[in-house]
């Protein structure tokens, strides 16, 4: 395997030209110890982070691809660029932007100013206008919200303390992968007590890093507080990089409650393969909500480890599989102790040739007494083409826990369209209306103006006009 | 060949479900205002004429024409028939999860009406409907027929028809399985809450229903065909006697020769 060098002389910067602007910087393709050092050097990064890249680099060398899954035999990990800095120029030309993408901004009603930062044609979204008062309040009450690169400059000791302490890098290879080559994400620390009001959002309504492929998110919610946090956004995520492989890491310390909102739509070229995973301590509340949408394979159990008693864990996740993609996803919920609490709902749509999988992981370890879980997972077939499957693997070593599990498939029924039809609703608005019904227990979960869009993008979804 | 004077006119329809052919050449026709009975004997074909006006795609016309006001019916897709005046009430209407009954009716009404009322406006259209129906009012946030006893769904098509105000209402068997304080109230549903000129057509076996809702007309079908029209006395006949005369004259021993 050759991999082409990673040379960051001159040759391969390309300088912005005005000095209040950082240099643009792409690398080569492929990955090499190298390539690792230069990504740490290039952020000037304390050297334990350093030495902690390079050995997940070492670790990812050595773990096997995840064969249990989505097929991933076609990625190729010497044709991927592993670190961008575009910071004031844009990536990408936006002439070069896929039609149906554009259109796609147009349908949803994506601002123009934000259509071009979507597609990577603009580095920078001017969010401070909308977030400058906000995020002054947050400051006051010691709530620290930045991209994690940032904090590991500024909060140094708090990033020491929790980076890899819930996503470690041996856990799996391309958790191995992000923590070598990390880049961007966001960090937020919510001090004792503190309830922050409105959802946080991340993406291009807040900081451009966040745009990143192998981005590293932390969330810390210290005793007793509380907040929302969303990331991503329902117009497809363009990307000429087919790999995007985060980690989230998410502390709920006692009391605490943690609502983390995804909305993820990629473009088909792209494999999403995340580890996402929370650790829930006493009495604290973990929601993972997450909508899977695009890509070529994505992989993704929002995980919770119930660490202390009274500790709880709410999963609900959604995934459309069109023509020409596999959502694998679900969730794994572990109960390390007792009187702890799960749910998870599942649901997945599936058309054309599109395949959806359900894949879920209940653990009540033994002496555990007094937990509950309940799974429940429904699939949608669309049509004779699609294709679902479910794995659900509950494990449970405590005689005491109490365990629900229901799973259905469904196909649209001619029956359900037929009735709304003869209430005067066109055939495609019925389809439409019977599918945001299904996926309605997600919905009223995002705040309206989400709620909306996802909505309206399942609405393209069916007019298969979405890219 | 409009009516001037014909709401709905169906002519020798010939309707087929798979290989076999349940209308055998059906003749109806409605005026409007008028209320129409059709009764008989199950299996007979009622429900079938009910679902093949309202245009069930597994349905297929062989021969025939169903015209309203003029129009060609049989051309149309379900959701233009509904807009043109055509209500059905089903006899097992679909549930659909995550919809709610008030959401799913504004949708329809606007698109009916090709009006635009706010969530407010017709909120207040469906709570004076509503409270005529005895409906209580937590039933509008409720999923479309989800968890409906049978009763409740019976009433919630009764309803659906009192805000959509049609031309037409088919009441498929709307009687069936409803207690007599149901069926009083569904029945002035039927009686009040639709225009002077709406037309009913009453699809039932029994002539209970048929105490509430007066017919101008009753209609007999066996085995697929309409063969005795008359008055509201027709259904007291019916009541008395039972269908077994109607069923020798004219069931498969009785003449059955096209």
């Amino acid at each position: 395997m050759s991999l082409p060098t990673t040379d960051i002389g001159t040759e391969e910067y390309k300088y912005g030209f005005s000095d209040d602007v950082k240099p643009e910087i792409i690398f080569d393709k492929g990955l090499s110890r190298k390539t690792v050092e230069d990504i740490s050097n290039i952020k000037s990064e304390p050297g334990w982070m350093t030495d902690l890249r390079l050995k997940a680099y070492e670790i990812f060398l050595e773990k096997p691809m995840p064969e249990w899954g989505a097929d991933l035999s076609e990625i190729d990990f010497d044709d991927i660029i592993y670190f961008v800095r575009a910071s004031d120029k844009k990536m990408t030309d936006w002439d070069d932007v896929p039609a149906e993408i554009k259109e796609t901004f147009e349908k949803l009603g994506i601002p123009e100013s934000e259509r071009k930062f979507l597609a990577g044609a603009e580095a920078q979204y001017d969010s401070e206008s909308v977030y400058g008062a906000l995020q002054g309040e947050w400051e006051k009450q010691g709530v620290i919200f930045v991209d994690t690169d940032t904090a590991l400059r500024e909060h140094e000791k708090l990033v020491k303390k929790y980076f890899g302490s819930v996503v470690p890098a041996a856990d799996n290879k391309l958790a191995a992968l992000n923590t070598a080559v990390w880049s961007g994400g966001s960090f937020l620390y919510i001090p004792k007590g503190v309830k922050v009001g409105l959802p946080l959002q991340a993406y291009f309504r807040i900081n451009t890093q966040n745009m990143g492929q192998f981005e590293r998110t932390m969330i810390i919610a210290d005793e007793g507080s509380n907040v929302q946090y969303i990331e991503g956004c329902t117009a497809p995520t363009y990307t000429t990089n087919s790999l995007h492989s985060a980690v989230v890491e998410i502390i709920c310390k006692k009391d605490s409650r943690v609502r983390y909102t995804t909305l993820q739509n990629w473009s088909g070229n792209v494999y999403n393969l995340v580890t996402k995973r929370a650790q829930a301590y006493e009495n604290a509340t973990m929601e993972w909500i997450d909508a899977n949408l695009g890509s070529k394979v994505t992989m993704k159990y929002p995980s919770v480890y119930l660490m202390e008693r009274g500790a709880k864990a709410d999963v609900i996740s959604i995934a459309f599989a069109n023509t020409g993609q596999h959502q694998d996803v679900g969730s794994k919920v572990v109960h390390l102790a007792p009187y702890t609490t799960s749910k998870i709902i599942s649901k997945s749509i599936s058309k054309g040739k599109g395949r959806s999988t359900y894949r879920g992981l209940v653990k009540i370890h033994e002496g555990m007494e007094g937990c509950k879980s309940n799974v429940n997972c429904d699939a949608l077939l669309l049509d004779e083409a699609s294709a679902t499957d479910t794995y659900p693997y509950i494990e449970i070593e405590d005689p005491t826990a109490a365990i629900e599990h229901e799973a259905t498939v469904s196909k649209l029924s001619d029956e359900q369209i037929f009735y709304l039809q003869q209430r005067g609703i066109p055939e495609d608005e019925a389809r439409n209306m019977i599918i945001n019904g299904f996926i309605e227990p997600f919905t009223k979960l995002l705040p309206l103006e989400y709620a909306v869009e996802m909505n309206r993008l399942i609405e393209l979804q069916m007019e298969g006009s979405v890219g | 060949m409009t009516e001037k004077n014909g709401l709905l006119t169906v002519e020798n329809l010939k309707v087929k479900i798979g290989d076999k052919e349940i209308l055998k050449g059906v003749d109806l026709k409605i005026g409007p205002g008028e209320v129409h009975a059709i009764m008989g004997p199950n299996g007979t074909g009622k429900s079938t004429l009910a679902y093949a006006l309202a245009g069930k795609s597994s349905y297929e016309v062989t021969s025939g024409s169903v015209t309203m006001e003029g129009e060609n019916v049989l051309e149309m897709s379900p959701d233009e028939r509904a807009r043109k005046g055509l209500f059905l009430a089903f006899q097992y209407p679909s549930e659909v999860p995550g919809v709610t009954v008030d959401n799913f009716l504004r949708v329809a009404y606007n698109t009916i009406k090709k009006e635009e009322l706010s969530i407010w406006e017709f909120r207040n259209l469906l709570k004076e409907k509503m409270e005529f129906l005895k409906i209580d009012e937590s039933f509008s946030g409720r999923y479309l027929n989800e968890g409906f006893s049978g009763g409740e769904k019976k009433r919630n098509e009764i309803l659906q028809m009192a805000v959509l105000q049609p031309k037409l209402a088919v009441l498929d068997e709307t009687d069936s399985g409803l207690d007599i304080d149901a069926l009083q109230i569904v029945a002035k549903g039927v009686n009040e809450l639709l225009p002077e000129d709406s037309s009913v057509l009453v699809i039932t076996h029994y002539q209970r229903i048929l105490r509430y809702i007066k017919p101008d007309f009753v209609h007999v079908m066996i085995e697929g065909r309409i063969v005795e029209t008359g008055g509201g006395e027709l259904a007291e006949k019916l009541e008395e006697k039972g269908y077994d005369w109607l069923k020798e004259k004219y069931g498969e021993s009785g003449k059955d020769s096209d």
